[in-house]
């Protein structure tokens, strides 16, 4: 969910773009990265992991602890965290190792 | 073959710690470069909405984002300064040279000194469903609320009541989002107490002597079971409570980010008191690779404000060892050790002084 009113932030969002997360179409504002917008519409779910099939979420939000990789425009293990969105962006949910195509 | 970068001073981490480093450097003349992995300069403190406490001379009063677009705007108006952002500096070779990467690019850079600023990274506790989604680092939930302006969730329950813990919080409050208890194992609370009696006088219960026994959920959180411990901190039988969470932030401490350091070779030491494995080094900050200077976190975890001031010695010392600001740069460095000692003086800075003797004291076993 997004913050409107802050007593301390005012949040200059960009312009609005979509891309598609497993197919379905997300709003989301340029400038953002994957996470946050992922977050914003709800979706907490990126991959799930190797060996025992575990669901995997956001967990530091900078690019250290590789827990958010999905599959972005076919390429596996992209930490989405730290990747922005851009308009037409195919995100998927990442199952196991991913393979390279 | 790709071209290699020459540069006087390379700085890897452009947060307070990196960009101090870079403004004194470039003060005294020397020419800088500082790569930041992010694609905007801060590091924590971009995201950090409260006011800070300390001297004057540390910026105590304003908030943490403030004092980083400062920061940022003293390095971007200095012409001694170039800054490659969104660029991820990957390794440091034998023969001096630093591999980065920026937009699939590898890059190679030639620095004579080099500063490592590169910060620290959350920690982790274990408990059952550690690794669910919904469960998040403090340092998470702030770039998610104070730099996308998103929630986490609807009702976060809070591990650590060190001075993050109590004062993500209250950023939650301030977003919205109901907190429904800070849990801390150690029997008092570890962060200042006015930021504490905010919490407490909105009504959110602080929790001593209480630990998380198990997260659950179907996919994702959906509760936390917590319980209390006795004087040798083991969990008492029926004072188990379930709480009914979307969201759990732990805020159990960081570790420094020393993966560079190892590589570089650095002599390091695992020295509690600092959080974690840290390169040995002198009063002016140059680890046992000659040429290779540390500040920050990484250096040892403590707060901004030790960051900047340590990032101003290492930038002094590294331009100085470069023949730069010959009359000036002891002055500036007795300045600045001054100023460390100074912020050390307290409590918490006491368990920083006996880790940094700790650290240099050269009886122990050393990796
Ligand atoms: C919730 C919270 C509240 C806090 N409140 C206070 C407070 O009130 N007062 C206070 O003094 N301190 C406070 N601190 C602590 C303070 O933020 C940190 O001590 C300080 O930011 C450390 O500075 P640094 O420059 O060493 O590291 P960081 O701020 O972590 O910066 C390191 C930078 O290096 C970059 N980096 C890392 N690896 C690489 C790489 N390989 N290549 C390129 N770049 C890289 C990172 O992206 C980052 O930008 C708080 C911290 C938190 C988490
Ligand atoms: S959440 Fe840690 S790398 Fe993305």
């Amino acid at each position: 969910m997004r913050i409107e009113e802050h007593p301390i932030l005012d949040f200059k969002r960009g312009k609005e773009i979509t891309f598609f997360f497993d197919g379905q179409e997300i709003k989301s504002f340029e400038g953002e990265t994957i996470a946050a917008a992922l977050h914003a519409a709800g979706v907490r779910i990126l991959g799930h992991s190797q060996t025992m099939h575990r669901p995997r979420g956001l967990f530091c939000a900078i690019g250290n602890c590789s827990s958010c990789l999905m599959v972005v425009n076919g390429e596996p293990n992209v930490r989405i965290c730290v990747e922005k969105v851009q308009p037409g962006l195919r995100v998927e949910t990442q199952q196991g190792k991913g393979c390279l195509k | 073959m790709s071209e290699v970068k020459d540069i006087e001073i390379l700085i890897i981490g452009g947060g307070p710690a990196g960009l101090s480093a870079a403004a004194a450097a470039a003060d005294l003349g020397a020419s800088v470069l500082v790569l930041e992995r992010d694609g905007k300069l801060g590091g924590q403190l971009v995201k950090q909405t409260h006011k800070f406490f300390g001297s004057k001379k540390q910026y105590a009063g304003d908030r943490g984002f403030q004092i980083g677009d400062l920061l940022i705007g003293t390095c971007e108006n200095n012409s001694k300064v170039e800054v490659w952002s969104d660029t991820t500096a990957l390794g440091i070779y034998e023969d001096g040279v630093v591999t980065a990467e920026r937009d699939g690019k590898h890059l190679k850079i030639k620095p004579k000194k080099i500063i490592l600023a590169t910060g620290a990274s959350e920690k982790m506790i274990a408990f059952p469903n550690n690794d669910m989604p919904g469960i998040f680092g403090a340092g998470a939930v702030q770039t998610l609320m104070n730099v996308h302006g998103i929630v986490p969730g609807k009702r976060v329950l809070m591990i650590g009541a060190g001075n993050i813990g109590l004062i993500v919080s209250y950023q939650l409050m301030q977003a919205g989002v109901e907190v429904a208890a800070i849990i801390e194992a150690a029997p008092a609370i570890g962060g200042y107490l006015v930021h504490a009696s905010k919490i407490r006088r909105a009504g959110v219960p602080i929790l001593t002597s209480h630990t998380i026994q198990e997260a659950y959920g179907k996919d994702s959180v959906e509760g936390a079971i917590i319980c209390q411990l006795d004087d040798k901190w083991q969990a008492i039988p029926g004072t188990e409570q379930d709480l009914k969470v979307d969201v759990i932030c732990l805020a159990v401490g960081l570790s420094p980010l020393t993966e560079l350091c190892f590589q570089a070779d650095c002599q390091m030491k695992y020295v509690p008191e600092l959080s974690g494995h840290v390169p040995l080094r002198n009063d002016y900050l140059e680890t046992t690779r000659p040429g290779l200077y540390v500040a920050g976190d990484v250096s040892g975890v403590e707060e901004a404000s030790s960051a900047m001031v340590e990032g101003r010695l290492a930038g002094i010392s590294a331009a100085f060892s470069l023949g730069y600001g010959k009359d000036l740069a002891p002055k500036l460095q007795a300045e600045a050790l001054a100023e460390l000692s100074e912020l050390r003086s307290g409590p918490a800075g006491q368990k920083t002084l006996q880790g940094i003797r700790k650290l240099m004291d050269k009886g122990e076993a050393l990796c």
